[in-house]
């Protein structure tokens, strides 16, 4: 949105401005009205853009250390740790900071959820921010992989299997995923190779999503449109950025607390066992943000509808601007919605708490009804509460809770429409 | 601020919820002796993880490589500190193979420091052959690789009875309390007396576990007391600049009429 007028200063400026307006982005980066009342569940955006940067640094020392071989992955990794200098903390950083970049990830889509993030005109903000989501699953996923460790090499084959059940050309599919006839040194290798090359991709995605935001605007936790620059707006510099810098530096106190005192927690132990085909570990489980997911798929006993139930609950997700159709976004004027979104919210806890036992008896029980839980939500009662709810009456703007509204005819006429 | 106490409340949760996930799975009760490298100050006792080197080396290493250790690990800072001078004469008493010289033939050598330990068999299915078809596992990260850590292998240690009556064992399994399972390939490894310390330490069975589980653990981590360390100084780092940063933010956002 670089609709205002920016002429550097300097004729040095001015001159390369006029060719690349890189001076130009940066004005608007500074200058972006941003609204005022924003709380803490939006400083995640600048939490995740920390941890994604933090990633790839911390990955580029490990990749010069680490050797993508079944033989010597996983003693290479040992060396990392043992004879590398700080070797440890940026191999814990980086196992440590892929968790972190998913409880980050995982509030920052929960709270789109709460405060309607994702309606019109953001729903192209929303559907590559599930790019990226999807793309950090595949990442951290393969990145799990490498250490070459009993949960590495079984958690790659269950995972991989599970293209097996594509009708037809299942195994033709799988052997090209791994290939050969099973998790072997060319998939490390492979998967190393993507482990790198991913994170650029979202890196790039990245851009896309906060160019897309700039558009419109940030949403805010009253959902409604506001002027920009406006008495509801402030500067992205240095208001935002100084917020978005103290709820980081919070951040990072739970960060370094994993890393320097229980670096291995969120880990498997079985991960310290090196890779062997003949043993199978007695629970596979998946690292803990992917556990939903694995709910899901165990849930449904027909392993081809499986599959397609995992990946249709992030399908939903990436449609979901249609699904609700309730034209008010916050949550806080919509008494139903905010009920049923908390419902949601313990069902995902719920699947990633079956999902990391045994898919047997009670579990597996609550499993399926979370399951159809789940889906029930996004495919039945968000089209349903978009017609039936009553909504609370929403201000006119920000100010107009404290200082009885500010007449303005744009906002006037929004509000009729909603 | 009241926002930001509601916002921390739920990251506290959603953390406490990850911590009983891991937790739940925990069913017979560990021992835990009380370790001195636990905690946020946690360090080894040096002349423990030296008693403990010598479990190793006289009970342990009959049966259990260390692959991923070497002997100037011995002598290293946040170690069992041995001198270098005696780290040498530790290392000079194993034999590596090392080679081809320059007439092409394999020689062997006394090991030095730069060496791995050397492992008491050749590969690991000469282990497992020698060991009733059990491979007894590496002990360079055995710590954390088993859940329960320290606790755990000090509990199997310790867990060793008389199997209850309805249970039959085949020759060479023997009963363990905290073995999942409750079924061990190994016997019984440390009997009174099993070894003699060199520091005069009485050798009771619950000592030489103790010793030898640190050793372990100081294997598995050995940068662990740097990590503690630098750990504490990055937290007081933070927790400073976190209330200058907040000061900031006030400051500015005073400016504005509305809280942050």
């Amino acid at each position: 949105m670089s609709d205002h007028e920016y002429t550097p200063k300097s004729k040095l400026g001015k001159w390369f401005n006029d060719r690349l307006p890189l001076l130009t982005l940066s004005n608007h980066l500074q200058e972006y009205p941003t609204p005022k009342n924003l709380n803490y569940w939006w400083t995640f955006g600048g939490i995740l853009t920390f941890c994604l940067i933090a990633q790839i640094i911390t990955g580029l020392i490990l990749a010069m250390h680490y050797v993508a071989s079944a033989d010597l992955a996983f003693g290479s990794v040992e060396h990392i740790m043992r004879d590398v200098n700080y070797g440890w903390l940026i191999r814990y950083v980086h196992a440590n900071g892929a968790s972190m970049f998913f409880l980050a990830v995982y509030i920052h889509i929960f709270r789109s959820l709460y405060y309607g993030s994702y309606k019109s005109p953001r729903e192209v903000i929303w559907i590559i921010g599930m790019i990226i989501y999807f793309l950090m699953m595949a990442t951290a996923f393969m990145g799990y992989v490498l250490p070459w460790g009993q949960m590495s090499f079984w958690g790659a084959t269950v995972i991989t299997n599970l293209f097996s059940a594509i009708p037809l050309v299942g195994e033709s599919v799988t052997n090209w995923l791994w290939g050969g006839y099973a998790v072997d040194n060319p998939t490390l290798i492979r998967f190393y190779s993507l482990h790198y090359l991913f994170p650029f991709l979202i890196f790039g995605l990245v851009i896309l999503h906060i160019w897309a935001l700039h558009v419109p605007g940030n949403n805010n936790p009253i959902g409604i449109d506001i002027k920009k620059p406006s008495k509801d707006t402030v500067p992205f510099h240095p208001y935002i950025v100084i917020k978005d810098l103290f709820a980081l530096l919070i951040f990072l106190i739970v960060f370094a607390f994993f890393v320097f005192y229980s670096p291995n927690i969120l880990g498997h132990a079985d991960n310290y066992i090196e890779a062997n085909p003949l043993v199978t570990p007695a629970h596979i489980v998946p690292e803990w943000y992917l556990l939903p997911f694995y709910a899901i798929l165990r849930s449904i006993p027909d392993k081809l509808f499986g599959v397609i139930a995992m990946f249709a609950a992030i399908f939903v997700l990436v449609i979901l601007p249609w699904l609700d159709t309730s034209k008010v976004r916050s949550a806080i004027f919509r008494p139903l919605y905010k009920q049923f979104y908390w419902f949601l919210v313990a069902d995902v806890l719920i699947l990633g708490y079956v999902g990391a036992m045994p898919a047997e008896g009670l579990y597996l029980l609550v499993a399926r009804v979370a399951t159809a839980y789940y889906f029930l939500h996004f495919l039945v009662i968000l089209p349903l509460l978009g017609a039936k709810e009553k909504t609370l009456d929403i201000p006119l703007s920000l100010t107009e809770p404290v200082l009885g509204g500010s007449p303005n005819e744009s906002m006037a006429k929004n509000k009729k429409e909603i | 601020m009241k926002n930001f106490f509601k916002f921390f409340v739920f990251f506290k949760i959603f953390l406490l919820f990850s911590f009983n996930l891991i937790a739940a799975e925990q069913s017979n009760k560990l021992l835990d002796p009380g370790w001195s490298f636990k905690g946020f100050f946690g360090k080894f006792d040096r002349a423990q993880l030296q008693r403990g080197y010598q479990v190793y080396t006289e009970v342990c290493a009959a049966c259990h490589s260390m692959k991923y250790l070497s002997y100037r690990n011995l002598s290293q800072q946040g170690g069992p500190e041995f001198s270098e001078q005696q780290a040498k004469i530790i290392a000079s008493q194993f034999e590596v193979t090392d080679g081809p010289n320059n007439d092409g033939e394999m020689f062997t050598r006394p090991a030095r420091l730069s060496d791995k330990f050397v492992g008491p068999y050749p590969n690991d299915q000469a282990a497992t052959a020698a060991n009733g078809g059990a491979y007894p596992p590496d002990m360079s990260v055995l710590v954390k690789a088993r859940k329960g850590g320290a606790d755990y292998i000090y509990s199997v240690l310790m867990g060793y009875e008389d199997p209850p009556s309805d249970i039959t064992l085949d020759d060479g399994v023997y009963y363990n309390k905290y073995m999942p399972g409750n079924k061990i390939k190994m016997s019984k490894p440390l009997m009174e007396g099993a070894v003699e310390y060199v520091d005069g330490t009485a050798s009771s069975e619950e000592q030489m576990s103790k010793d030898v589980v640190a050793f372990l653990a100081w294997a598995a981590e050995p940068h662990l007391e740097a990590r503690h360390k630098i750990g504490f100084r990055a937290m007081i780092y933070l927790f400073i600049i976190t209330i200058l940063v907040y000061f900031s933010m006030k400051k500015l956002w005073s400016r504005i009429e509305s809280k942050v």
